[in-house]
């Protein structure tokens, strides 16, 4: 690769015009076409001559879309501007989303000495990240740090909140970026004013512009950072917890053994327990607390306690299974009402409708029958299969309604009799064997038996999503025989069970099983 | 109704001689058309110029005034052979669309159109979609220009040089009896720029006047004895005429010393990014004044002999920039010098890649690289000895950081749902054999769906399917054909061809009543009336007129049962025969912009409307995403919880959702989750409204305060 000379020599005597080079990356739909317009306004109100492309068509649906401005200072001669930006030759850099900047600097548009990088700090996920089971999300912090390292100046911060924030797009907060970065010789008014033709909008693109002006300046407080978690001292007095007297009683009890756990494990546990508790009653979280203290003895190895944790967590999201109750109960909140009337934005005077999607097959049916009958069923198939066809159809109830939503109270009040009902006895016995199963291995491999509790994670989803995941759980957790004694074990396990989340059917997971069987008896050291 | 509306800027269409104009090059370009005298206008849209077709469709008064008929071509067939109007009589005509696969249409058109040439200048506008945001196959106009032997211009890319073309390209025809082609790539069709205007031109001799007195001429017909008298003709008179106008008026360019000992030829379209490189390599100014000696040739075919052979004289070595492959220019160039005699070297795609866009970093390496060899004085010190190499900043990693982001289906399109459908029913009965169609249906083969085999060409899906008809096979070809293509020419080439030749196979129509991908222009079968269109044209009646005997028709995409439902009909009914499936819904993005204005008046107005708009509960949302890869839709995303708890994202759908169901659709009837929720918001309730509200809020919150004061609530605050 050829290097160039930093800036175009004059042939002539005269001093030559320097040419500024903008290039907006941005996501297909997000109003980049209006940005590119607004700059090049900008610069032509300042006497400067400019010139702005772009690749319009396909590129407005949701994909990677490149606008690119030339501009220099008018001098009655006609310029010559190129029309695509070239590596390293970008004097600023605006990307609309944060994956964008990384396009950007992997493109080879972003220099270091040269390029101020304007970057929203948001992440607008692609559909490769969305897919995954797990979590297939990119590395933010990887872009921050090489944006940091291969720009003049990164300005980051999130401008589609600041956008939203003040009802306005994205493209208003990234002009006040650019203009607050002052890495062009415009004032800001001379901006306001690009923004000012426009029309419709204009008060709350410039209240997004001002917002984003004030911070690319450095001018407004930064956004706080999420809190950590804090270290619950005494289970005590952490959170919010009301209802009746007889059951906060019950409560403090319950709380109070959290405050005889190790510090480090407190936290998890709490949060275990308020969920566990919430999902069906005090005496659920006894049992919680009973299961939990099994591994809490045992925990000697690792002063982190990961063992204790790890139980603290997946206990709860084990022992609060999601069946038709939870969902009945969770749909029936007055909590639950609130969040959608704020989540949709219900303002006064206009009423709500909510309209739930449910499709029950004859499994769902018969989990919650007491067991006996529910088992009943199952072990008929040719019964099972006429229930089917009454029951499996897709059903929407308006819980706005008050017969539709009395049908899921109903349903959610089942709650008290769960115990006794199909679904928990499953539940129950598989949460059991698998428990067993991590405890037993704790004195021969502490970090093994930490994993197979972290293979919880694998089991979600419903109906057949959920049998899927089983049946990666189970997958993953075959290999045992094939591992036992290596001291890897613990390694492969959490290697299967990260391959488990990567696709659906579970294709990387078999991949690497078949790596594993091939191991061979003796362990690696 | 076209994505984009030009009402505003039309109105720089009137602009008079004298008056600045500033805008994007397509506007440019209609504007020299009427500056031109032209008396018609036809075409195809596709990008880059679909907008050139909607600023034309969006000018049409101002057309209509002065007497320039205008037309939405059915194909670039169409709107090539519509250029036969100038075949006898003097009228200007232009036929504008996308290349190359444009041009692959209408070259049956074309290779008439240039046999028996023209009287009335004939220009071909065609935008180049070649390189980076390129949705075709990588190909050369230059083949066609060289097949047929017409003209072809490829301006630099600045309004006024683009402008002069369209002037040029018309006299170039009128001389030389032939038709021009004017070729610009899609960035300069969205450059935006000045030129100064002249006067609109009614055109001399309008269509109505060559209507009322019709003239013939056999000579100018293709058919033996004719057509052999024609292939003469080229040679011996038209090519000398066009040479000479091309050489006498100077068309192509010569830019810095007239001497030297190396130069740069170049396609005028390319002459910035030379310009850029040579800057760059500090051999040039802001201006593009420069030492190095540059020929560039705004027209491509023909090349002029004696203008390459001067510009050679005294040269050691010249360098031809010519973007795309095969390098015709390039080898008619060696030609020359070799049978001149000539000792300059030639090169070209030596230093330049063969293949591929010459984007700025190619250039600059290619004609350092040339230089360097060439003549390395040139150059200053600091490129030819650089003290560094590279910024230094390793990108390696990011690059298995930072997801792709092809284009795909917007937010609520209506395509989507059909291929939900369609993976859930291969669920059911096995992969099969899909054949896809170009189109906005196309980004199955994407993830999520991951559907489809081939695409073979606009509205030729069902085509390519064709030879899969066996009855030695259990399962059936499945292809699917969008309501453009379909108008376009798949009604004959794919479900007539599918009748006639008794295919077995499952056909999906997919009609979004718009020719969306190329923008959302109207086609007979759109819905919407058109003040200068026939519209309303069903598709399902024409499928039925073809002899189709098996047709359902959805007439509401979304309900994916229903659509999951006719596709295992279609796929596995003892009908022999075509079966096909038309499934219509309105595109998504034409459908918020005509409704999002409309529905903000009534809620303004006081009127009553329900807006809809979905929903995820988070705590019911185990993050398996299992919806995502049944939807792909740009709303619905992933969100991370604030809960230890919580390993994985949950689903979340963000405010840009629209409410077209498909997300509580597929979770029907995939049997996903009973996450999604539909949110009804009546803005302006009726009384009746309010009243029930009342009533169903005073029953469910006695019913929630009896639970919830028997249990303990936890919150965080």
């Amino acid at each position: 690769m050829l290097d160039p000379v930093p800036s175009s020599r004059p042939r002539s005597g005269a001093a030559d015009e320097p040419v500024i080079k903008l290039a907006v990356l941005a996501v297909g739909g997000q109003g980049g076409g209006v940005l590119a317009d607004w700059i090049t306004d900008v610069a032509e109100r300042n006497s400067y001559v400019a010139q702005s492309t772009s690749v319009a068509g396909v590129a407005q649906r949701t994909g990677a879309t490149i606008y690119y401005i030339e501009m220099a200072r008018d001098t009655g001669r006609l310029p010559v501007f190129a029309l695509s930006p070239s590596q390293g030759d970008v004097d600023i850099l605006i990307a609309a989303e944060l994956m964008e900047a990384g396009r950007a600097i992997i493109r080879g548009f972003v220099t270091p000495n040269r390029t101020t990088l304007i970057a929203s700090s948001h992440r607008i996920a692609a559909v490769s990240e969305k897919i995954e089971p797990g979590d297939g999300r990119a590395s933010s912090s990887k872009v921050h740090a090489t944006a940091e390292a291969a720009s003049k100046r990164f300005i980051a911060f999130d401008m589609e909140k600041i956008a939203a924030d003040n009802g306005s797009m994205i493209s208003a907060s990234l002009l006040g970026a650019l203009a607050g970065s002052d890495a062009l010789p415009f004032t800001r008014e001379s901006y306001e004013q690009a923004i000012g033709i426009g029309g419709r909008g204009v008060k709350a693109s410039l209240a997004a512009f001002a917002a984003a002006y004030d911070r690319a300046r450095g001018t407004a407080a930064p956004m706080a950072n999420p809190a950590e978690p804090a270290i619950v001292v005494s289970a005590l007095g952490a959170g919010h917890v009301s209802g009746p007297r007889n059951l906060l009683q019950g409560w403090q009890a319950l709380a109070a053994r959290i405050d005889l756990l190790p510090v480090a494990v407190r936290d998890m546990a709490l949060r275990g327990l308020r969920k566990v508790v919430d999902y069906q009653d005090i005496a659920y979280g006894r049992e919680y607390l009973d299961r939990l203290d099994r591994a809490v003895a045992i925990d000697h190895a690792d002063p982190t306690h990961a063992l204790s944790i790890a139980a603290a967590k997946h206990l709860a999201n084990a022992m609060c299974y999601d069946d038709m109750i939870r969902v009945a109960d969770l749909k029936t909140r007055s909590t639950r009402d609130r969040r959608v009337r704020k989540e949709v934005g219900v303002k006064d005077g206009s009423v709500l409708q909510v309209t739930e999607y449910f499709h029950p097959r004859i499994e769902e049916f018969c989990g919650t029958l007491p067991a006996r009958l529910g088992s009943y069923i199952e072990d008929r198939p040719k019964l099972a299969a006429f229930l089917d066809r009454r029951i499996n159809r897709g059903r929407r109830i308006r819980t706005d309604s008050f017969a539709g939503f009395a049908a899921l109270w109903f349903i959610g009040g089942l709650r008290r009799w769960r115990r006794g009902l199909l679904r928990h006895k499953v539940e129950v016995a598989h949460l059991d064997r698998w428990y067993a199963l991590a405890l037993g291995s704790v004195p021969a491999d502490y970090a093994l038996a930490v994993e197979i509790l972290n293979c919880r994670r694998l089991i979600k989803g419903y109906s057949d999503t959920h049998a899927r995941a089983q049946s990666k759980f189970d997958r993953v957790l075959s290999a045992l025989d094939l591992l036992k004694g290596r001291e890897d074990a613990a390694d492969w396990i959490r290697r299967l069970r990260e391959a488990a989340l990567k696709d659906e059917k579970g294709d990387m997971l078999d991949g690497a099983l078949k790596t594993v069987a091939t191991l061979g008896s003796t362990p690696i050291t | 109704m076209a994505e984009r509306s030009f009402a505003k800027e039309v109105e720089k269409l009137r602009l008079g001689a004298g008056e600045e104009f500033a805008g994007e090059g397509i506007l440019a370009i209609t504007k020299a058309l009427l500056q031109c005298g032209v008396g018609y206008v036809g075409g195809y849209q596709g990008a880059p110029i679909s907008h050139l077709m909607d600023v034309l469709a969006d000018a049409q008064d101002i057309l209509g005034e002065l007497g320039v008929h205008f037309e939405a071509s059915a194909s670039e067939a169409t709107a090539t052979a519509m250029l036969a109007a100038s075949v006898h009589y003097p009228i200007r005509g232009a036929a504008t669309f996308k290349s190359t696969v444009g041009t692959n249409v209408a070259s049956d058109a074309l290779a008439n159109l240039a046999s028996g040439g023209v009287t009335g200048g004939a220009l071909i506008i065609v935008g180049e979609d070649y390189g980076e945001g390129s949705s075709i196959m990588q190909e050369r106009s230059h083949a066609f220009a060289m097949k047929s032997q017409v003209w072809l211009l490829d301006p630099r890319p600045n309004l006024p040089s683009i402008v002069k073309a369209v002037e040029d390209g018309f006299e170039l025809s009128e001389i030389s009896n032939t038709p021009v082609m004017l070729q610009v790539r899609i960035r300069c069709c969205h450059v935006h720029g000045h030129f100064i205007a002249k006067d609109n031109k009614r055109p001399p001799m309008t269509v109505a006047d060559a209507l009322e007195s019709p003239r013939r001429d056999t000579g100018r017909i293709v058919l033996p004895p004719a057509s052999f008298l024609h292939e003469k003709e080229k040679v011996q008179k038209r090519w000398p005429a066009a040479v000479d106008f091309i050489a006498r008026n100077k068309i192509n360019e010569f830019f810095g010393s007239d001497h030297g000992s190396v130069g740069i030829v170049m396609q005028g379209g390319m002459y910035n990014s030379v310009i850029r490189a040579l800057q760059r390599l500090g051999l040039a100014d802001t201006y593009g004044e420069t030492d190095v000696p540059l020929y560039v040739l705004n027209a491509v075919y023909p090349l002029i002999d004696d203008e390459f052979l001067a510009f050679c004289e005294g040269k050691q070595a010249v360098l031809v920039v010519e973007e795309g492959q095969p390098n015709y220019i390039e080898q008619a160039f060696a030609a020359m010098l070799h049978k001149a005699g000539r000792g300059t070297r030639l090169v070209g795609k030596e230093h330049l890649p063969m293949a591929g866009e010459y984007t700025g970093q190619v250039m600059l390496d290619g004609i350092g690289a040339f230089l360097r060899a060439e003549a390395p004085h040139l150059l200053p010190g600091e490129v030819r000895a650089p003290n560094t190499v590279g910024d230094g900043v390793d990108t390696a990693d990011l690059i298995n950081v930072v997801p792709g982001r092809p284009p795909g289906f917007c937010i609520g399109c209506p395509e989507r749902p059909i291929f939900a459908a369609t993976k859930l029913v291969e669920q059911e009965l096995g992969k099969h054999h899909i054949a896809s169609d170009i189109g906005c249906h196309l980004f199955s083969i994407m993830p999520p769906f991951e559907l489809g085999a081939t695409t073979m060409g606009y509205g030729l899906g069902p085509a390519s399917a064709s030879a899969f008809n066996s009855p030695d096979a259990k399962r059936r070809s499945i292809s699917f054909l969008g309501d453009g293509g379909f108008w376009h020419n798949g009604l004959t080439s794919s479900i007539g061809n599918a009748v006639f030749n008794k295919n077995d196979g499952v056909i999906v129509i997919v009609d979004n009543f718009y020719s969306a991908a190329t923008g959302g222009q109207d086609i007979l079968s759109s819905r919407a009336g058109n003040r200068t269109k026939s519209t309303k044209h069903p598709i399902t009646e024409a499928v039925k007129g073809m002899g189709v005997k098996w047709l359902r028709h959805v007439d509401r995409t979304y309900d994916v049962g229903k659509m999951q439902d006719t596709l295992r009909e279609a796929l596995t009914t003892d009908e022999k025969g075509p079966k096909v499936i038309v499934a219509s819904s309105e595109c998504m993005l034409n459908r918020q912009r005509r409704e999002k204005p409309l529905v903000d008046k009534a809620i303004n107005g006081g009127e009553r409307v329900v807006k809809p708009k979905f929903g995820v509960d988070e705590d019911i949302c185990t993050g398996d995403h299992a919806c995502m890869r049944l939807s792909g839709c740009p709303s619905l995303s992933v969100k991370s919880l604030d809960d230890p708890l919580r390993d994985d994202p949950v689903a979340s759908i963000d405010q840009n959702c629209v409410g077209c169901g498909n997300c509580g659709e597929v979770a029907d009837a995939a049997v996903l989750c009973p996450s999604f929720y539909r949110a009804d918001v009546v803005h302006n309730p009726s009384r009746w409204d309010r009243f029930l509200e009342t009533a169903r809020r005073a029953t469910i919150g006695f019913l929630q305060r009896r639970r919830e004061g028997r249990r303990l609530i936890f919150s965080d605050a």
